[in-house]
C-alpha cells in the first residue's frame, strides 16, 4: 500500500488535468507512465461521453436543457462519468473566463452547446477559439453584440473580448474598444423576427425557446477604416482577433490563467496589474510556447503538465478546489449517479450553495477563486456534501471503498490502519500531521486493535462508513 | 436605545442600476429625446415631486417615502468614474477609488466594531458567497445561502455523536503550526462556521411572523436577516445581492421586474420590522456599482456613471439628498450624469451617524455627510 513517489505524482497530475483518481485507475497508470499519459490525456480525440439521447432517456428534464440547472446538471453528469475527464475540465477553464451566464439568456440549449464547443475548440488554436466565442449564439445574446450596429455601436462585447477574454486591463485604449466594437459590428444572431413574435406571446423567453445561432450581416458592418492598437485596414471582427492574438499581453493572461487554473492559484485577475505572478518564470515559459506553437492551447498544456514548475512537490495542493471540482471529484469516488435523475439535479444545485452555479456565473468576470472560495458560509456547504457523499454507504463507489478497507485491514490490527487505508483509497491523499493524528485518534474511538485474524471479519461497512465522515470533512479534502 | 440593537442592512443591487429609470426626471425634455426605446411616461411613473417620480414597479417603497422613511440620494458617484462592473464594484466594495485595497469598508467595519472577534455573526452575508466589502482579513463573516439547512456534519443525527465528531473538526481546523495561506483560510473560516451554525439554526427555529413573503430570492434573504435579527444575537451588518442590473437590452422588461421584486421585498420587510417594533432600529441602504447611459442603445443602456442610492428605515429623515444631475449636454461626462456627491460621504455618514462607529479610520479620509439620521 506504500505510497511511492510516482503514484503521489500521478494523483497530484489527475487532480488537476481532471477531477481525481481512484487508486485502482492510479496504478494502472503509473503502470502507463508519467510522459504517456500527460499524451493520452492531451491528444485524446474529443468525444460524446454519454449522448443527449440516453440522458433525455432517463431525464427528460436535463435533456430538453431549457431550464436554469438543468444543462448545469446535464453537464456535472458528463465530468462524473467521462472517461475523457480533461476535456470536461478544460471546459470549466474555459467557462470561467468567457463566463456566459442563464440570467440574461434565459435560454440554457445555448449555454449547453457553448461548453461542448469549449469542449472541441478548447484545445486549439487561442485564435480560433476567440473567433468561436465571438460567433457564440450565447455571447452574442450575454455581451450584446446583436444590439451592436454600424453607426451605433454597444461596446459590451468590444471591451470584455479585450478586458477580460485576452489582454486584460491597461493594453489598450477606449479607443481601442470602440474600434474593435466596429469591427464585430454585424455578428449577430438568426431568425431575430422569428423570435421577436415568439417574445410577444411569451415574454419569459425574450429570445423564444428554441436554440438561437450566428449570421452574419454584411449589411450591419461597419466597413470603413478602423485604427485598433496601432494598426489601420479595413477590419473585420477576424482581424482583430488576429491582433489581439499576436500581443504579448495576450501570450501572458492566458499563461498566468493556466498557471493559476492547472499549476497554482493565482490572485483574481483584477489584481493582476498590481500583483507579479508566483512564478514569472513559469509564465515567460508558457508564453513563449504560446509564440512558438502558433497559439496552441494544447501545445502549452503539454509543457505545463511535463514541467518541473508543475511537477514540483512545492504546488501539489496549493489549490482550493472549486465548488464544481469539489462536487465532481467526490462524485467521481462515490459512483452514486449511475444514470441522470431528480437527485443528480439537487446535488448539481448545491455548487451553488457553495458560490458556483454553472452557467450562473456572477458577472461576466467569472468566478474568483482561490482563497475567495473560501467563507464560513461556503465552508459549511462544501464540508457537509463531502462528508455526508464519502460517508454514505448507499453509494456504490463508498460500498465498494469501504470493503476495499475491509480486505486490507490484517492482523495485527491497529485503528490507524483504516486511516492510512482510507486515506489511499481515495486516490492516494496526502494530509498534515496534524490532520492524520485527529482521523487515527477518531478511529481508536471507533475500532479496537485485533490481535486475531479471525476476528478482523468483525469489522463492518458502517463502522469504516463513520471514518470516512470525518475524513470527508478534513481541510485537505478541500484542495487539489 | 443602545448601540448595538442598531443594524444597517445593505442591498445591492449588481449589474449597473439605470438610475434615471429609476428616480425618473420625467418632465426634462433631455430626458424624454434620450430615452426614445424606453421612456417611462408621466402616466407611468409615480410622482413624488412634480419633476422627479419613481418608477411604476416601486409602489412600495413610495409607501415607505410618504411615511417619511426613505433618503434617495441622486448623483451619487465618486470622480473618474470607472464603467467595469468589477472594478467600480471593487471601488464601492473597497471604498478607495485610486488603487486595489485588500478588504472591504464593512469587513473593515466589522474590526471596529468587534476588535476581538468577541462575535462570529456580527457580520452575516444572505446569499451565494461573500461579496468583497465584507472581506477583510481575520474578520470572521457568515455566509448564509439558506438559513433552514445551516450547521456543520448535519447528516450525523445523532447530536452526541455529532458533537464528539465536530469535536475533532475543531481540531483538524484549529491553530496548528506550519499553515500554508490556504490552511490559514480553511482554518480560520471552519472554526467561525462551528461556532456561528450553532447561534443561527437557533435564530431560524425562534422566528414567527404574520408576514408572508414572496417567493423569490431577494424576499428569502430579507426574511431570512428579519429571522436572524429578531433573534438577537448581536448582527450588526446584514448584506443581500440583488440583480442583475445590468439592462443592456431588454431594459424596460427586465428592470420592471427587478424593481418590482426588490420593493414588494422591502414593504414585506419593513412590515415584518414594524409588527414586532424593530423599524426604528435598522437602516437598510440600496446601492449599485455605477448609473447607466443617459442617451438608451434603442434596447437598454450602456455602463455609464452617476447614480442613485437609497437609505431606508424608521430613523431616517426622508428626501432628497445630493443634487438631481442636469442632463444638458455641457454638464454631462461623456454622455453621462455627473457625480455630485461622493459615496463615501453616505458611508461616513452612516458609520457615524447610525453606526456610531469613527469613519476615519475606516474610510481614511474625512467626508462631509449627510443629515440622513435624525428621528431616532
Amino acid at each position: 500500500m506504500a505510497n511511492n513517489n510516482d503514484t503521489l505524482l500521478m494523483a497530484h497530475l489527475m487532480r488537476r488535468a481532471g477531477f481525481g483518481a481512484s487508486r485502482i485507475e492510479l496504478d494502472a497508470l503509473v503502470e502507463q507512465g508519467y510522459d504517456e499519459t500527460v499524451d493520452h490525456i492531451i491528444d485524446a480525440k474529443p468525444e460524446i461521453p454519454v449522448s443527449d439521447y440516453m440522458i433525455r432517456r432517463y431525464q427528460p428534464d436535463h435533456g430538453s436543457l431549457m431550464g436554469s440547472t438543468t444543462n448545469g446538471s446535464n453537464w456535472l453528469y458528463r465530468m462524473i462519468w467521462s472517461d475523457v475527464a480533461f476535456q470536461e475540465k478544460i471546459a470549466l477553464f474555459w467557462h470561467g473566463i468567457f463566463a456566459t451566464g442563464y440570467s440574461k439568456l434565459a435560454n440554457g440549449k445555448v449555454l449547453h452547446d457553448q461548453i461542448k464547443m469549449f469542449s472541441k475548440h478548447g484545445l486549439g488554436s487561442f485564435e480560433n477559439l476567440l473567433v468561436e466565442i465571438s460567433r457564440d449564439p450565447a455571447m452574442i445574446v450575454w455581451l450584446d453584440n446583436c444590439e451592436s450596429h454600424k453607426g451605433a455601436i454597444n461596446e459590451n462585447y468590444g471591451r470584455e473580448l479585450l478586458e477580460l477574454f485576452s489582454m486584460g486591463t491597461g493594453n489598450y485604449t477606449e479607443q481601442d474598444i470602440k474600434e474593435a466594437s466596429r469591427a464585430f459590428t454585424g455578428w449577430t444572431i438568426a431568425n431575430t423576427e422569428y423570435m421577436t413574435l415568439k417574445s410577444q406571446r411569451d415574454s419569459i423567453w425574450p429570445y423564444g425557446r428554441l436554440s438561437f445561432h450566428f449570421e452574419y450581416d454584411p449589411d450591419d458592418h461597419d466597413d470603413d477604416e478602423k485604427t485598433f492598437l496601432g494598426r489601420t485596414g479595413k477590419f473585420n471582427g477576424e482581424d482583430i482577433v488576429k491582433i489581439i492574438c499576436e500581443q504579448k499581453a495576450t501570450a501572458n493572461f492566458i499563461s498566468r490563467h493556466m498557471y493559476s487554473f492547472f499549476v497554482a492559484d493565482e490572485p483574481p485577475v483584477p489584481e493582476w496589474p498590481y500583483k507579479e505572478p508566483n512564478d514569472s518564470a513559469a509564465i515567460d515559459a508558457l508564453s513563449s510556447v504560446y509564440f512558438d506553437s502558433g497559439f496552441d492551447i494544447k501545445e502549452m498544456l503539454r509543457f505545463l503538465f511535463k514541467s518541473e514548475f508543475f511537477k514540483s512537490e512545492k504546488v501539489w495542493n496549493k489549490r482550493v478546489k472549486s465548488p464544481v471540482e469539489l462536487v465532481a471529484g467526490a462524485l467521481r469516488l462515490t459512483k452514486e449517479f449511475d444514470r441522470p435523475s431528480r437527485e443528480e439535479y439537487f446535488t448539481c444545485l448545491r455548487t451553488s450553495y457553495m458560490g458556483q452555479w454553472l452557467m450562473h456565473p456572477p458577472s461576466v468576470e467569472g468566478w474568483h477563486w482561490g482563497t475567495e472560495w473560501l467563507d464560513s458560509g461556503t465552508l459549511v456547504e462544501r464540508v457537509n456534501f463531502s462528508s455526508s457523499s464519502l460517508g454514505n454507504l448507499k453509494s456504490a463507489g463508498v460500498k465498494n471503498i469501504a470493503e476495499n478497507i475491509r480486505k486490507s485491514i490484517k492482523a495485527p490490527f491497529k485503528p490507524e490502519q483504516v486511516i492510512d487505508l482510507a486515506l489511499d483509497q481515495l486516490g492516494a491523499l496526502i494530509v498534515s500531521d496534524n490532520t492524520r493524528s485527529n482521523l487515527v485518534e477518531y478511529a481508536e474511538s471507533n475500532f479496537k486493535s485485533i490481535d486475531d485474524d479471525s476476528k478482523i471479519a468483525d469489522i463492518s461497512n458502517e463502522d469504516v462508513g463513520e471514518v470516512l465522515k470525518l475524513v470527508g470533512a478534513m481541510p485537505e479534502f478541500q484542495r487539489a | 436605545m443602545p448601540d448595538n440593537n442598531k443594524s444597517l442592512v445593505v442591498v445591492q443591487l449588481s449589474g449597473g442600476n439605470d438610475a434615471m429609470n429609476t428616480v425618473v426626471p420625467y418632465t426634462d425634455g433631455i430626458y424624454h429625446d434620450s430615452r426614445a426605446a424606453i421612456r417611462l411616461t408621466e402616466e407611468q411613473v409615480i410622482d413624488v415631486n412634480g419633476s422627479l417620480g419613481l418608477h411604476p414597479a416601486m409602489g412600495s417603497v413610495k409607501k415607505l417615502w410618504d411615511q417619511g422613511n426613505v433618503a434617495i440620494i441622486n448623483g451619487i458617484g465618486y470622480p473618474t468614474p470607472n464603467r467595469s462592473h468589477f472594478r467600480s464594484m471593487d471601488i464601492w466594495h473597497t471604498a478607495v477609488s485610486d488603487s486595489i485595497a485588500p478588504d472591504g469598508w464593512l469587513g473593515r467595519t466589522i474590526r471596529e466594531m468587534d476588535p476581538n472577534h468577541e462575535n462570529v455573526l456580527t457580520g452575516v452575508n444572505f446569499g451565494l458567497g461573500l461579496p468583497r466589502s465584507l472581506h477583510c482579513k481575520e474578520v470572521p463573516v457568515a455566509s448564509v445561502g439558506n438559513l433552514d439547512t445551516y450547521g456543520l456534519m448535519t447528516d450525523i443525527k445523532d447530536t452526541q455523536n455529532r458533537d464528539y465528531a465536530l469535536s475533532f473538526f475543531s481540531r483538524m481546523y484549529g491553530p496548528n503550526s506550519g499553515r500554508d495561506a490556504i490552511m490559514e483560510a480553511l482554518g480560520q473560516n471552519g472554526i467561525n462556521a462551528m461556532i456561528g451554525a450553532d447561534i443561527l439554526r437557533g435564530a431560524n427555529d425562534s422566528y414567527a411572523s404574520s408576514v408572508e413573503y414572496a417567493d423569490n430570492p431577494i424576499s428569502n434573504n430579507l426574511r431570512d436577516i428579519a429571522k436572524v435579527m429578531f433573534a438577537d444575537i448581536g448582527t450588526r451588518i446584514y448584506y443581500a445581492q440583488h440583480g442583475s442590473f445590468d439592462t443592456h437590452a431588454g431594459e424596460l422588461m427586465n428592470h420592471e421586474k427587478l424593481w418590482s421584486d426588490l420593493s414588494v421585498a422591502l414593504g414585506d420587510f419593513f412590515d415584518d420590522l414594524k409588527a414586532h417594533g424593530r423599524d426604528k432600529d435598522v437602516t437598510v441602504l440600496l446601492f449599485s456599482e455605477f448609473g447607466r447611459r443617459i442617451e438608451d442603445n434603442g434596447s437598454g443602456t450602456d455602463h455609464g456613471s452617476g447614480g442613485v442610492a437609497f437609505v431606508m428605515g424608521g430613523s431616517v429623515n426622508g428626501g432628497f439628498f445630493g443634487e438631481q444631475p442636469s442632463l444638458e449636454i455641457p454638464e454631462q461626462v461623456e454622455g453621462d450624469m455627473r457625480f455630485n456627491n461622493d459615496f463615501r460621504s453616505t458611508y461616513a455618514t452612516l458609520l457615524d451617524q447610525w453606526l456610531n462607529v469613527d469613519p476615519y479610520p475606516i474610510l481614511g479620509d474625512h467626508y462631509e455627510q449627510h443629515e440622513l439620521i435624525g428621528k431616532v
